[in-house]
């Protein structure tokens, strides 16, 4: 497994080898630091935690400060842990760059996607709504219909698809193609979109 | 927009010179095409309907009669396979986006030519 932690910047557009036009997600992944290493034996688990994003000491509470000084990292604002061991062979406080990654491998993607607030069911569940506009309707065109038989369960079933809070939480999009990855300035230009706002932090994982 | 993707577009995309053209102008559109193994040059002469977006994503559509039938094709700006943009005839047109163009047909489908300006000079 090799990851990194990065930040959505933006979308934009470029062109392939055969002139087709393809839209792209513009990533800043990394550096990253190792901020701990979690083993089997020790643990129960084995992990890597990573940090990305330098923040200044004074606004980091003293344990989480600790945490770092021990990796002997400078204080981070995002940090992720990943499952598993890491590709490469690496140390505590080792820096993790985006030349782990190249040209034309696929990724996945994991971020936060954008809260859409209450929403209905054709918006949340791809329900097609209830048949016409007229012929005896006249204010159900989006309900949800029928939410199962009457007297005989005399209850809903959990699970029922129904309105409710959209959006706003852990999605991954898998097999992103690395499209571009510009050395100098820490990007990653991946095929397609990613989960969530710009400036949200992602997860780039690849299984290997 | 952000200073990033600003630098990933001017380090993957290229900007070609192209001529100041407008809404109602009459164009001619150079552009490669693939036949086989084969690349030639094929020519889209038409009148711009819309001019849309800013930089290297920016976008025209041209607007022309293939017989009876109109064909719209939509360009933009830093598409590789342009070669060469003419402008051939600057027209005077009131909107910046000239949809109701495509519904006219014959005679009316007629945009009057802007004349003594200085820019259609130093087209010609």
């Amino acid at each position: 497994m090799s990851c990194l932690i990065g930040k959505k910047i933006g979308m934009t557009s470029l062109f392939d080898e055969d002139g087709k036009h393809v839209s792209c997600t513009v990533i800043q992944a990394g550096p990253c630091s190792v901020i701990q290493i979690k083993t089997f034996e020790k643990d129960g688990y084995s992990s890597v935690q990573l940090g990305f994003d330098n923040q200044l000491e004074k606004n980091v509470s003293k344990p989480l400060y600790g945490h770092f000084k021990k990796a002997g990292v400078y204080p981070k604002k995002k940090i992720l842990e990943f499952s598993g061991e890491f590709v490469n062979h690496i140390k505590l406080g080792d820096e993790i760059r985006i030349n782990l990654f190249s040209e034309g491998e696929f990724v996945d993607v994991t971020g936060l996607s954008k809260g859409r607030g209450f929403q209905g069911v054709v918006k949340r569940h791809h329900f097609s709504g209830v048949g016409e506009r007229t012929h005896g309707q006249h204010n159900r065109l989006r309900s949800p219909g029928s939410i199962g038989a009457g007297s005989d369960p005399s209850r809903v079933f959990k699970g029922t698809k129904m309105g409710g809070r959209m959006g706003y939480k852990n999605v991954t999009v898998k097999n992103l193609k690395v499209l571009k990855i510009v050395l100098e300035r820490n990007l990653i230009v991946l095929k397609g979109s990613v989960p969530g706002n710009n400036n949200t932090y992602l997860a780039i994982k690849k299984w290997k | 927009m952000h200073t990033l993707i600003k630098y990933v577009q001017e380090k993957y995309l290229s900007k070609k010179e192209s001529p100041n053209f407008n809404t109602g102008d009459t164009i001619t559109v150079f552009y490669e095409i693939k036949e086989g193994s084969k690349i030639r040059v094929q020519s889209f002469k038409g009148v711009v309907i819309k001019k849309k977006g800013e930089g290297y994503t920016a976008t025209f559509s041209v607007r022309k009669m293939s017989g009876d039938v109109g064909v719209e094709r939509l360009f933009i700006i830093s598409q590789p396979n342009i070669k060469k943009i003419e402008v051939n005839k600057k027209g005077k047109v009131r909107r910046s986006k000239i949809y109701y163009f495509s519904k006219l047909r014959g005679k009316k489908s007629y945009i009057k030519e802007k004349r003594n300006s200085s820019l259609a000079e130093r087209v010609e």
